[in-house]
C-alpha cells in the first residue's frame, strides 16, 4: 500500500458505509421530512446530543429509587488503535459485545478500528465477529450482533500517516451524522507505549482531541505507564498536552475485577473486620500474584522491564492501597484516590534492601508436568539478561494503623500455579490454655481474599479435631463468589469500558498514584541494577531461596499456595 | 443428579434427608443465598421449575415447589428431593393432599433457609393480595405474573394495586425493563417537554398499560394504549414540540429508535424468557417503589 492511496481508500470505505446506513435507516423512519434532513440536522445538533450529568439529572424518566434501570452510556464512538492485538481480540471486542448483550450500549454506539491493514469495514467486522464468537462471556445473539455490526467501521493507515488520521477525522464526522453519536469519542490506545507520542500528536493535529462544547473526548491507555518515575512523567506530559487529566483513563484491569472491588465492600460495609484491621491484631500481610506461564511472546516488551515493573508497580501496589487505606468519605473518584495516595505516601522502604528484597529468574525445569526452558533460553532474550522474572519486596506503612506491620509483595512467572491473593495474617492468640502438644499444628488465623482464579474469601482458624483429646488444627471457612453469585460476574473490561463511556473515573488510577508508586519502586530498581544476575529458580517452584530467606529472617514463611 | 422420593412424610424428615444427601455428595453447606418458594399447579410445574433452576444459576437457592393436589383425598405430604450438578442449590417438590392444602405454610416454613431472604413466586394463578397469603406472609418478595391471570392481566394488576404491600412485584413489570432502560437512555440527552404519548401492544398485554402508567407518571403527560398486531409491545411514541421520539419493534428482537433531528438507529431489544425475568427479580430484594407508583396509577385509570 502506497501512502497517497491510503486516505483515498479510507474515504471511499467511509462513503460507501454512509450511503448504506442512510438507505437502511430511511424505510424505518416514521416521519418522512425529518428523515430526509436527518444527516444535516444531526451535524448542527451535535452540541445538544451529549450526555451531560445535568441532562441526566434532569431526565424525567430517571429516579434513584428505580434500581432496575442500569447505567447506560450516552451516544459515543469508541476508536480502537491496535485492533489486531491480542488484548483487543481476547478482551476488548468481546467485552463490547457483552455490554451490548446486557443492554448497556447506547443506541448508535459505533466502533472504529484503526490499524496498519489493507482492510475494509467488513474485514474488521469479521475479526470482531470471530473474537466475539470465541471469547464473549454471554451467548451470541443475532440481534445484538446486528446492532453492533451497523456501527463497525475501519480506517486503515500507519500512525505516522497524516492522511490516515485525516480520513479518521472525516469518518468520525460522518458517523456523528449517520449514527447520532454527538461528537463523543473515546480513543483506546491498545498499542505499545512507544507509539503513544505519535498517536496523541496526530489526535491533537487533527483536532480530534479537542471536544467541542457539549461533547467529550477521552483517551484510554493501558499499562505500562512508563518504566520509572521520569518516563511516567514524560508519558504523562505527552498525553496531557492533548487531553486534560480528567479525560485520561488509565486502565489497570485488576481494579475492574469484582473481587478487588469487593475488598472495599468487605472492609467498609461490614463491622466484623474493621476493628481487627490494624497493627493490634494483624501480624503481616502477604500480597501475591503468581503466574504459571513464562513470558510467552512478550520477550520484546518484558526484557529490561521485569516482574517488579510489570506487576508490583501497578497491580500489587493498588491491592496494597485498597487493603491498607482508611475509609474514603465517599466512593467518588476524588475521595477514593485521596485515600490511596495517602497510603502510597506513607509507604516506607526497608533500610537494608539487600536483606528485604529478593529477585529471581526462572531456569529450565518442570512446570505442571511439562518440561519448559529457562528465561535465558526463551526466544528473543539475550543470554546475559539480568531481567528478573520473580520479585519480592517488604514494605512498611508509616501510619498509626499499620506501623510495624510488614506488607510482603511477591510476583513471579513460571511458579507452581496461577494465583492472585491478598492474605491478612493475624497474630497468634496471646495465650493458649492448651498444652503445647495440643496446638502444635495450629497456624495463625488468616483472612485470604482470592482475586483469581476461584474468586472468594477464605478465613482460616483453629478448630478442635473430633475425638477425646483436645487437639486443635487449622480449618478454613470459605466463601466462593461462584457459589453465591453464579454467572453474574462481568469481566473486568466490561465494567471499565462502560465507566470510560459514562465518564466515571473511580476505578482508574490517577497520574499522582502512578508517580507515587514509581517513587516506591525506583530505589529498589536502582539497587537491583547494581546486583548483577538475579538468582535462578527452577520453573514450577515457588521462587528463589533468597525470597524464603528474606521471610525466615523475620520469623515468617510465605503461604504455600 | 440425585433424586429422592419421600411419600407420606413431614417437613422434619425432608430436612433430614436433604442434609444426608448433601453429605453424601460431599458438598455440605454451600453458599445458597435465598429460598424461592414456587406455588403452582401440577401442569405448570415443569416449566416453572425449569425457569427457577435456570435463575438459580445466578442466585443459588433452595427451591421449594408447592403443588396443591386433590383436596378431598386423605391428608398426605409427598416430596421429591433433587440435588445435583444441574441445580446449583436444592430442589424440593412438595405435593399436598387433603386438608393440608390449606396449611402449606406449615410445611414450607420449617424448610426455609435460616437468616436469608425468602421469595414467593406464583407462575400462574395468584392470590389477589399476595401479602396476605399464608406463604406470601413468609416472604420478603412476592412475584406474580399478570400475563398468566385467568381473567385478563390488566384486571389482575388493578386488583393487586389495591392490596399492594412493599415487596410485591410482577413479571409484567420486569418485562418492561429493557424498554424503560432504552427510553431513559434516550432522555439522557435533553429533549423538550412531552405533550402526549402512545403505547402500542398486542391486545390485552398487561405490560402496555403499566408502561403507559409509568411514562405518564414520570412525564406528566397523557399516555394512551392502543392495540397492535404484536408480538408483545411494538411501539412507544412520545410527542414533543420538536417532533416524535419513538421506539418501534416489529419482530420482537430489534427495535428502531427515532428522535427528532437525529438519524434512526437500531437497538437490540429482544423479548426475554421467564428465567431472565426471574433472575432480574431476584437481583434486588428491596421494595420496588417505582413499580408501586406505576401500578397504583394504572389502577386509578382502569375501567373494567
Amino acid at each position: 500500500m502506497t501512502d497517497p492511496q491510503a486516505p483515498a481508500e479510507g474515504a471511499q470505505a467511509v462513503d460507501s458505509t454512509v450511503g448504506s446506513a442512510v438507505d437502511a435507516a430511511t424505510p424505518g423512519k416514521g416521519n418522512g421530512p425529518a428523515g430526509a434532513t436527518a444527516a444535516a440536522s444531526a451535524a448542527t445538533s451535535v452540541a445538544g446530543t451529549s450526555t451531560t450529568i445535568e441532562a441526566a439529572a434532569a431526565n424525567p424518566l430517571r429516579d434513584p429509587r428505580d434500581k432496575r434501570l442500569p447505567r447506560v452510556a450516552g451516544p459515543c464512538v469508541m476508536v480502537l488503535f491496535g485492533v489486531t492485538g491480542d488484548l483487543a481480540k481476547r478482551k476488548l471486542l468481546p467485552a463490547i459485545y457483552d455490554l451490548g448483550n446486557r443492554g448497556l450500549l447506547p443506541p448508535g454506539f459505533s466502533l472504529v478500528g484503526f490499524a496498519r491493514r489493507d482492510w475494509k469495514n467488513q474485514d474488521f467486522a469479521q475479526l470482531t465477529h470471530d473474537a466475539v464468537k470465541e471469547h464473549a462471556r454471554t451467548p451470541f445473539r443475532e440481534e445484538v450482533w446486528k446492532q453492533i455490526r451497523e456501527g463497525i467501521h475501519f480506517v486503515p493507515g500507519e500512525f505516522s500517516d497524516d492522511g490516515a488520521f485525516d480520513a479518521l477525522a472525516m469518518a468520525l464526522k460522518e458517523i456523528d451524522e449517520t449514527r447520532g453519536t454527538g461528537g463523543n469519542y473515546a480513543f483506546y490506545l491498545s498499542v505499545p507505549p512507544k507509539f503513544f507520542p505519535v498517536v496523541v500528536e496526530q489526535l491533537k493535529r487533527t483536532g480530534l482531541a479537542d471536544a467541542p462544547p457539549g461533547s467529550w473526548r477521552r483517551v484510554v491507555i493501558e499499562k505500562p505507564f512508563g518504566h520509572d518515575l521520569k518516563s511516567a512523567h514524560e508519558l504523562n506530559e505527552i498525553t496531557t498536552s492533548a487531553f486534560p487529566e480528567s479525560s485520561i483513563f488509565r486502565i489497570d484491569h485488576y481494579l475492574g475485577k469484582e473481587t478487588v472491588q469487593n475488598i472495599m465492600a468487605l472492609r467498609f460495609a461490614n463491622n466484623l473486620y474493621e476493628p481487627i484491621w490494624n497493627r493490634s491484631f494483624v501480624d503481616h500481610v502477604q500480597i501475591t500474584m503468581a503466574e504459571d506461564i513464562g513470558i510467552g511472546g512478550r520477550a520484546g516488551y518484558y526484557d529490561g522491564i521485569g516482574a517488579a515493573r510489570d506487576v508490583i508497580q501497578n497491580h500489587l501496589l493498588q491491592l496494597l492501597a485498597l487493603v491498607a487505606m482508611e475509609d474514603p468519605t465517599s466512593f467518588e473518584a476524588q475521595s477514593l484516590r485521596r485515600e490511596k495516595e495517602k497510603v502510597f505516601k506513607a509507604v516506607r522502604l526497608p533500610a537494608d534492601l539487600a536483606a528485604n528484597t529478593a529477585r529471581g529468574q526462572y531456569a529450565a525445569g518442570w512446570q505442571g508436568g511439562q518440561k519448559v526452558v529457562g528465561y535465558l533460553e526463551e526466544d528473543g532474550i539475550p543470554p546475559d539478561s539480568v531481567t528478573e522474572t520473580y520479585a519480592a519486596v517488604k514494605l512498611e506503612i508509616a501510619n498509626r494503623r499499620w506501623a510495624g506491620v510488614p506488607f510482603y509483595l511477591r510476583t513471579g512467572k513460571r511458579l507452581g500455579r496461577r494465583v492472585t491473593e491478598v492474605a491478612v495474617v493475624f497474630q497468634r492468640a496471646p495465650h493458649l490454655p492448651f498444652s503445647k502438644d495440643d496446638t502444635e499444628i495450629l497456624g495463625q488465623n488468616a483472612l485470604v481474599i482470592r482475586v483469581q482464579p476461584d474468586e472468594g474469601i477464605t478465613v482460616r482458624f483453629g478448630s478442635k479435631v473430633p475425638g477425646t483429646a483436645m487437639e486443635v488444627r487449622d480449618v478454613s471457612m470459605d466463601f466462593a463468589y461462584g457459589e453465591s453469585f453464579m454467572e453474574s460476574s462481568p469481566e473486568a473490561y466490561e465494567r471499565l469500558l462502560l465507566d470510560v463511556m459514562i465518564g466515571d473515573p473511580p476505578l482508574f488510577p490517577h497520574q499522582r498514584e502512578v508517580e507515587l508508586s514509581w517513587k516506591i519502586l525506583d530505589p529498589i530498581e536502582e539497587f537491583w541494577a547494581t546486583q548483577g544476575q538475579p538468582e535462578p529458580y527452577p520453573s514450577g517452584s515457588w521462587g528463589p531461596p533468597s525470597a524464603d530467606a528474606m521471610m525466615a529472617r523475620d520469623g515468617r514463611v510465605w503461604r504455600r499456595l | 443428579m440425585t433424586t429422592f422420593m419421600l411419600s407420606d412424610t413431614t417437613a422434619g424428615k425432608i430436612a433430614g434427608q436433604l442434609t444426608l444427601l448433601r453429605h453424601q455428595m460431599g458438598a455440605p453447606a454451600i453458599g445458597m443465598v435465598l429460598t424461592l418458594v414456587v406455588i403452582c399447579e401440577e401442569r405448570d410445574q415443569y416449566d416453572a421449575l425449569r425457569a427457577a433452576t435456570e435463575a438459580a444459576r445466578e442466585h443459588p437457592s433452595r427451591i421449594l415447589v408447592v403443588i396443591n393436589r386433590e383436596t378431598d383425598e386423605p391428608t398426605r405430604l409427598d416430596a421429591e428431593l433433587r440435588i445435583g450438578e444441574s441445580t446449583p442449590g436444592e430442589v424440593v417438590v412438595l405435593r399436598l393432599y387433603g386438608e393440608l392444602t390449606d396449611h402449606a405454610d406449615s410445611v414450607v416454613s420449617p424448610l426455609l433457609l435460616p437468616d436469608t431472604p425468602v421469595v414467593a413466586w406464583w407462575p400462574g394463578k395468584a392470590p389477589d393480595v399476595p401479602a396476605k397469603d399464608p406463604i406470601g406472609m413468609l416472604a420478603q418478595r412476592r412475584i406474580t405474573d399478570a400475563r398468566m391471570a385467568p381473567d385478563g392481566g390488566v384486571k389482575a394488576l388493578a386488583t393487586r394495586a389495591k392490596g399492594y404491600a412493599p415487596g410485591d412485584t410482577d413479571l409484567a413489570w420486569a418485562r418492561l425493563t429493557p424498554w424503560r432502560s432504552l427510553l431513559a437512555a434516550a432522555f439522557d440527552q435533553p429533549i423538550g417537554k412531552v405533550r402526549k404519548g402512545q403505547v402500542e401492544a398486542a391486545s390485552g398485554n398487561p405490560s402496555a398499560p403499566l408502561l403507559a402508567a409509568w411514562l405518564s407518571e414520570r412525564l406528566g403527560a397523557t399516555v394512551k394504549v392502543s392495540d397492535s398486531a404484536g408480538p408483545g409491545l411494538t411501539t412507544v411514541r412520545l410527542t414533543t414540540p420538536e417532533g416524535d421520539l419513538s421506539v418501534a419493534r416489529a419482530d420482537a428482537r430489534l427495535a428502531t429508535l427515532s428522535r427528532p433531528g437525529q438519524p434512526d438507529r437500531n437497538v437490540a431489544l429482544a423479548r426475554r424468557q421467564t428465567p431472565e425475568l426471574l433472575a432480574e427479580e431476584l437481583r434486588r430484594l428491596d421494595p420496588d417503589e417505582t413499580y408501586e407508583t406505576a401500578i397504583k396509577r394504572l389502577a386509578r385509570s382502569y375501567k373494567p
